[in-house]
């Protein structure tokens, strides 16, 4: 009877053909299936944490850094704490997208009493769900080394800190300075430039945008980048937080806009994955390419690295300016009853320092600190632009992922906003759609 | 193990088993016990575990996913979640952009694989059947795709699809500016691409069905039409079809089964993007991952298991009435 296996596999002999109860438990298999994929995930929730005995010398730390060089530089980080304090920091890393699906289980378990995790909307979701403790007290130390936009980005919506960021990152325009010095290029700093530069890169037979959208969130950032420099910081937040419709007319202006680039956007988006996306930027077929700087990580040959370089999204309302900056932040928050909390405090507070982030940019390059007053003689040219427009940001944002519900962005959004690039005309229908889809997933607690 | 059989006179039964059982509490009275109290409790525990296991493996999560279609949950804490009726169906029929398209998909996926791999893998069967030289090697062939994991088949067609370095794109010079065919993102083209991965596969396991099938044939029933002077089509149509009648019955659940958890593939090559949604993915998408819509992905699997449910049954039916007849 085994030829009914989910996998398909087994050869079946003759003599089942005439086999009655396959049927029997393939149908049972069916309704176990439903039934596990629905009510398996809270029994997950034992498997979290690793559940070791209070040690007054440890604390355990969850950890979703599992690429090879952002473990090794948290791990340095560690390494020294200890060699200053004598506590042994316990890691327990797990791959970072597990990390991420299974964080409701993960906390509701047993969690290491500190974790690492994103600033915003994804940390207050937690804190609010009583999920983390507050660390005000952590704050009280370290609040000098941060800016005051650092500040906001860790505070739940109870005003209250639960979050202690280590490193942050902008999303940007990125180009090559050789192709756009061999074409006479400008950096555009207004829309109009902008959609002048796109044309006459199309003319000079360039790829004005290169583009990769297989991922669904890339096309989140260019929402993201186009909605606050026209409607500014607050209505974005207010967007985000599932507060503002998205049938405002402010909303579809943002579409309008879009739709204006879309057609210098590279073809055949829905296919391409970023990393390819930012090859072609690499190989001078393409002009331009809006993304973080983690872009930096294709750019494997060193002097294309040393040639590429980035511009803020440029201004489209004088009223905002470029005063925003998408700026994702990661760092460490704890969880709701920690085991050693005296040492958990006692290392965030080591977390929040400029020591700490200097460690951890020592091993990966491609971020900056989220502390100010650091010192950044150290820094490549790309880290140095990238520090200083974060830091002369007046808002910063996280990535509409993190600013909003998870589940409204990867269950709406996304495909949503593929489907707009498909076919830019049907825009009015697919606002509405989002909107009728986010009043339910907003107002379902 | 001593056991007392059931063939053992009733009287000897009633006698106390010597050693490993010791004599019951309460003597048997008013009938007669067949079995040593041991046995029974062997017996109890051999049927009861599973019993029990399947109860709360299959049974009570099953029904606790269809009542968990009637509520919302984000899946932290069993207080928080709330009854809300129908709503997540409401949602789901009239809002949700992915759903019908995703149910599209699936009969889509169906009718595909019933109509293109199907009657392939019958005729690769029958020429397998022949009695060629080197049909183990065919057979091997064919099957292969069947053996690898969908995963597996999705990482390889996805180097065949992509649309910058892929093979059939940089073969017909197609993954240049202007001249672009996305295999992979295009909505048009996205599902059809992925069934002829699933077709590719579906085919191997359909022969390997039918190739057991023709085994089973008689060959007095060749050799008799062969008499009558029956040419090989007519052989083929009057009397080998017929008498895989069973096995086209497993074909057809097999592959309303294949169609119905079509997901791998799917989520390997493009995550069931626009083009590409199935019900199965809308349920992942929705219960798997942070703040999850635990209520709303298990009104979607609920109606995937309707789906099922509706074209089982009357398979189930047919059977057990066969069964009786026989």
């Amino acid at each position: 009877m085994q030829h009914f296996s989910p996998s398909g596999l087994s050869v079946p002999s003759p003599s089942t053909f005439t086999g009655t109860s396959p049927s029997r438990r393939t149908l049972l298999r069916g309704i176990g299936g439903a039934a596990v994929l629905g009510a398996g995930i809270p029994l997950l929730s034992a498997c979290g944490g690793s559940g070791t005995a209070s040690d007054p010398k440890t604390v355990t730390l969850g950890s979703k850094a599992s690429d090879a060089v952002p473990k090794k530089a948290f791990a340095d980080i560690y390494a020294a704490y200890k060699k200053k304090s004598g506590i042994t920091v316990d890691v327990n890393t797990k791959d970072s997208n597990t990390f991420q699906e299974q964080i409701n289980s993960y906390l509701q378990g047993t969690p290491d009493d500190v974790f690492t995790w994103f600033a915003g909307y994804r940390m207050q979701f937690f804190a609010a769900k009583g999920l983390a403790t507050p660390i005000d007290d952590v704050w009280k130390t370290i609040g000098g080394n941060f800016p005051e936009a650092m500040h906001k980005l860790s505070k739940g919506e109870d005003g209250k800190y639960y979050f202690v960021p280590l490193y942050t990152y902008p999303w940007a325009i990125f180009y090559r300075k050789s192709v756009f010095k061999e074409n006479g290029y400008e950096v555009p700093t207004t829309w109009d430039d902008f959609v002048a530069l796109c044309k006459q890169m199309q003319k000079d037979k360039l790829v004005p945008i290169a583009f990769g959208d297989k991922d669904a969130w890339p096309a989140l950032g260019t929402f993201d980048q186009i909605n606050f420099r026209q409607n500014g910081y607050d209505f974005h937040v207010e967007l985000m937080a599932g507060k503002a419709s998205w049938t405002d007319a402010k909303v579809r202006k943002v579409f309008d806009l879009w739709t204006e680039i879309l057609p210098y956007h590279q073809e055949g988006s829905m296919g391409r994955t970023w990393q390819d996306a930012a090859q072609t930027l690499a190989s001078k077929k393409a002009g331009m390419y809006l993304l973080g700087t983690f872009v930096a990580q294709q750019f494997t040959d060193k002097a294309a690295l040393d040639d590429l370089d980035f511009f803020a999204f440029p201004e489209i309302d004088p009223q905002f300016g470029q005063d925003t900056v998408e700026a994702p932040t990661d760092g460490f928050m704890m969880s709701k009853s920690p085991k050693n909390k005296t040492e958990a405090v006692k290392l965030l507070k080591y977390l929040g320092t400029t020591d700490a982030e200097d460690i951890y940019l020592k091993s990966d390059p491609s971020v900056v600190h989220a502390a100010t007053g650091a010192d950044t003689s150290s820094y490549t040219a790309l880290q140095k632009k990238a520090y200083d427009m974060i830091a002369g940001a007046k808002s910063l944002t996280q990535f509409m992922d993190r600013d909003s519900r998870p589940d409204f962005t990867s269950t709406v959004m996304q495909p949503a906003l593929q489907k707009f690039i498909r076919d830019p005309k049907g825009v009015d229908s697919l606002l509405s759609s989002i909107e009728r889809q986010k009043k339910t997933i907003f107002a379902s607690g | 193990m001593t056991t007392n059989t059931p063939t053992k006179s009733p009287e000897a039964a009633a006698v106390p088993p010597s050693g490993a059982a010791p004599a019951g509490t309460n003597k048997p009275s008013g009938h007669r016990r067949l079995l040593t109290r041991r046995d029974r409790i062997t017996l109890g525990f051999m049927a009861g575990l599973p019993t029990l296991l399947h109860i709360a493996l299959v049974w009570v999560t099953a029904l606790a996913s269809v009542a968990l279609a009637f509520t919302t949950w984000d899946g932290i804490g069993f207080d928080s979640i709330k009854w809300v009726g129908l709503d997540n169906f409401k949602q789901l029929f009239n809002d949700n952009p992915q759903f019908w398209p995703a149910v599209e998909h699936n009969v889509i996926w169906f009718v595909v694989l019933i109509v293109i791999p199907t009657p392939l893998g019958l005729f690769l069967a029958v020429q397998l059947d022949k009695k060629i030289r080197f049909s183990r090697v065919y057979q091997t062939a064919f099957f292969l795709p069947v053996v690898l994991s969908m995963a597996v088949i999705g990482f390889v067609w996805q180097l065949i699809y992509n649309p910058d370095t892929g093979l059939i794109n940089s073969l017909i010079g197609a993954n240049e500016p202007g001249k672009y065919i996305d295999w992979i993102g295009d909505p048009d083209l996205n599902l059809w691409a992925i069934l002829v991965a699933a077709s590719w596969r579906h085919t191997g396991y359909m022969m390997i069905l039918y190739l057991a099938g023709l085994k089973g044939v008689d060959p007095s029933l060749r050799e008799a039409s062969a008499l009558d002077g029956a040419n090989e089509w007519q052989t083929f149509k009057n009397v080998i079809f017929p008498t895989l009648r069973p096995t086209n019955t497993v074909v057809l659940v097999v592959t309303i089964i294949e169609a119905l958890r079509a997901f791998d593939l799917v989520f390997v090559f493009n995550k069931g993007a626009q083009g590409t949604e199935l019900l199965s993915i809308l349920v992942t998408n929705n219960i798997i991952g942070e703040s999850s819509r635990i209520g709303y992905g298990s009104a979607i699997a609920v109606v995937l298991l309707l789906i099922s449910l509706v074209v089982i049954i009357p398979y189930l039916v047919a059977t057990f009435r066969k069964e009786r007849r026989a």
